[in-house]
């Protein structure tokens, strides 16, 4: 865990935001599109040490965020079933459905599980045998890997009372339908770390190319966020637009050819509803027909539970980054992490989580966020 | 508030996909230390047991007993795991109630220990739990004088609950109390922050760091004693900082005090498996229980004294000053990071939840 420190070095950030300073001739506007990315950017305020020569917008790259209203839903429909066991990262449980959400459902009796891994759900469904058991399977490519080993692993092992309810999402169709809006201002993006440590960056390479960004491959530490933002204002001012890799240390152009390849094995490309942006062709990951059995929407039949998202939300502004967490009217008011409104309110990695959290002095003494 | 009332509430007809969550029952989350434990007291418990003594809201209440100022301070435990590196519920039960006796300012006396006891449960759980609280009361030189037992059935009670009542005594003069803290103090911590609950959640959840974390708890009265004994009333607030964390105690105190507090990034002392622990599960230290350390307010004239009576201890070897208490923002607790920016360090609403990625 040496790195810790050593890219949190408060010395190397300052001589990298001089460097991005004298290396822009105007006031850049770029994207990060990881959530993680958000979180550290807003928690050390490099988007305020930056804010002359670089705009950050905040990307879509919250899984918990960009989780449909309809899947929640479906989530809370299996969770308070008497004869299932509901396993999910912590992250989800607090993330409002329609009426309630999970530390609601358990509270009302559902059993509701936190898990560190799909393989902890797959344990315990082979411990208890007589209850079905329903993993939440949320998260860009980055969580795929493993949720595609438990299923593999659950047909490997019999474990019929094993199932997954999938919520993935992919980042590239997300940055097209960013790049695609007539009102977007991304000029480049910082592309997520993680979800390139499993993907690799061939798939950004013809976006780089045809729609004329820079696209840096960025890890989530500060000093990588500004070594990331300096490689990209460099292309900017250079009329480049390629993808590059700031986080050599975890991320090969091919990514992580088995993990890639179980993906493939036991996932298909589908449309997907994004909360807050809506339907996105090609978006998201679902269980193959060969799989059937362990995809939780199939064997519960939950195709019924439909829930539509409100068309005027300005969560989507955020999430599409046209507007700035502070902007919304409801930010800090209606809107507030015990009652949130909108789920970039709901995650720590939420974009109005991170504002709400870190920068309400500066409302109290009077000074603008 | 309804979906409906939400939108219509807001500007423009504008809607956020997300409805309130109705609350009307007990969550999890009411126990975390956070805001819904401070909502949970607010609402359901002050307006019909409210009087002066309570509404101090401190670690324990002070009363009189002629000729004597007596502190009593009560608490409920219920850590699961019952047993975890660094001790178990019942040293725990001696170490976290006696600390708010201390946190006071006043010396431990007397114990008094109620068990709810699990159909089922093995003796030799039982007889390592009453073992560790001996010995923690032992080396406390704090009797336990009174108890009670109750047995439920099977399902009722995870193992077993304790609940453990500290009276101590007040000497003259010593007083710290949340509310007296000052514009101007020095924030120290006594020692490393994060450790129990890290140890806890990893014993729970099976997860096994390179190094192993023990928890820190302890009986802090004899280190209360050393500050006491150099800096006396200079010492305006001493809190433990236990579920919650060290974040949500200075937010408790920032709110009582009516004052802000600026807390310096990186002077927190950090164990590395603590923070490696905390990195991996994306949760952040600052929020992390300890049972074995406190937060202490001094006038800033003798910060550096305090700090070296700590650190010539055992117990306090690895006190730091973390911060100062200022005028501007009252209430907010804000943290200066490393590259000159700074953010608030809220409380949170309910448990910190491991992220997923």
């Amino acid at each position: 865990m040496k790195y810790l420190s050593e890219y949190h070095d408060a010395a190397i950030a300052r001589r990298l935001v001089d460097e991005i300073a004298s290396a822009s001739s105007r006031r850049h506007v770029l994207m990060e599109v990881c959530g993680g990315q958000t979180h550290t950017i807003v928690r050390q305020g490099l988007d305020e040490l930056l804010r002359d020569a670089v705009e950050m917008i905040h990307g879509p790259g919250c899984p918990v965020c960009v989780t449909p209203l309809e899947q929640m839903d479906r989530a809370l429909h299996l969770a308070a079933r008497p004869d299932v066991i509901f396993t999910s990262f912590g992250d989800m449980l607090r993330v409002p459905g329609s009426t309630t959400d999970l530390f609601g459902v358990r509270a009302r009796g559902g059993e509701v599980r936190v898990v560190y891994s799909p393989l902890d759900a797959l344990e315990i469904a082979r411990l208890h045998p007589d209850r079905e058991v329903v993993f939440f399977a949320v998260g860009f490519e980055t969580t795929a890997p493993a949720n595609a080993m438990a299923v593999l692993q659950a047909r490997a092992r019999r474990v019929p009372n094993f199932s997954m309810l999938v919520s993935h999402v992919t980042v590239p169709p997300a940055m097209v339908a960013i790049l695609e809006a007539p009102d977007s201002r991304v000029e480049g993006f910082l592309a997520a770390g993680h979800v390139c440590t499993v993907m690799g960056w061939t798939e950004y390479e013809p976006l780089a190319a045809r729609y004329r960004v820079p696209i840096v491959v960025t890890g989530f530490e500060p000093i990588d966020i500004l070594e990331g933002v300096l490689m990209a204002v460099r292309q900017l001012e250079q009329g480049r637009h390629e993808v590059e890799n700031e986080y050599v240390r975890s991320v090969r152009r091919d990514g992580n050819r088995a993990a890639r390849a179980a993906v493939a094995r036991v996932f298909t490309l589908v449309d997907r509803n994004w909360r807050g942006i809506g339907p996105i062709p090609n978006s998201g990951l679902a269980l193959r027909q060969e799989f059937a059995a362990f995809d939780a929407e199939r064997k519960f039949r939950l195709s019924d539970i439909r829930a539509d998202e409100p068309n005027v939300c300005r969560a989507g502004e955020v999430l599409r980054g046209q507007l700035k967490p502070p902007q919304c009217p409801a930010f800090g008011r209606e809107c507030i992490p015990e009652h949130p409104l909108g789920a970039p309110m709901v995650s720590y990695e939420g974009a109005c989580a991170a504002y709400h959290n870190y920068r309400r002095h500066r409302a109290a003494s009077g000074r603008h966020v | 508030m309804s979906e409906d009332s939400a939108g219509t509430s807001l500007a423009q007809g504008l809607i956020c996909p997300a409805p309130h969550v109705p609350d009307d029952r007990v969550q999890l989350g009411h126990g975390s230390g956070g805001k819904l434990s401070a909502a949970l007291l607010r609402e359901r418990f002050l307006p019909h047991l409210g009087n002066e003594t309570l509404a101090e809201l401190d670690d324990g209440a002070t009363v009189p007993v002629a000729p004597h100022r007596l502190v009593i301070s009560t608490d409920t435990f219920v850590v699961s795991p019952l047993e975890y590196p660094g001790g178990n519920i019942g040293s725990l039960s001696v170490h976290g109630t006696l600390n708010d006796v201390s946190m006071m300012g006043a010396e431990p006396r007397y114990l008094t220990a109620g068990f709810v006891l699990e159909e089922g449960l093995p003796f030799a759980v039982l007889d390592r739990v009453t073992a560790a609280m001996a010995e923690a009361a032992r080396a406390a030189s704090v009797p336990v004088i009174a108890g009670d037992t109750k047995v439920v059935e099977r399902g009722k009670a995870d193992g077993l609950y304790l609940c453990t009542t500290g009276v101590g005594e007040l000497s003259d003069g010593f007083r710290p109390a949340a509310h007296r803290a000052r514009p101007g103090d020095a924030v120290l911590v006594s020692g490393p922050i994060g450790r129990h609950g890290i140890a806890v959640m990893a014993a729970r959840e099976g997860l096994r760091f390179e190094v192993e974390v023990t928890s820190d708890a302890a009986t802090l009265h004899p280190l209360v004693r050393t500050l006491r004994d150099r800096v006396g009333r200079a010492v305006h607030t001493l809190r433990d900082p236990t579920r919650g964390g060290v974040a949500s105690a200075l937010n408790e105190i920032a709110v009582a005090a009516g004052v802000g507090i600026v807390l310096e990034d990186n002077a927190f002392p950090i164990p590395e498996p603590v923070a490696a622990a905390c990195a991996v599960l994306g949760l952040d230290p600052l929020y992390v229980a300890n049972e074995g350390i406190f937060v202490a307010f001094v006038e800033a004239a003798v910060a550096d004294d305090a700090v070296d009576a700590l650190k010539r201890h055992p117990l306090g070897a690895g006190a730091a000053r973390v911060g100062t208490t200022v005028a501007e923002h009252p209430g907010l607790v804000v943290l200066k990071t490393g590259f000159g920016g700074s953010r608030v360090v809220d409380m949170l609403p309910g448990d910190q939840l491991p992220r997923i990625c």
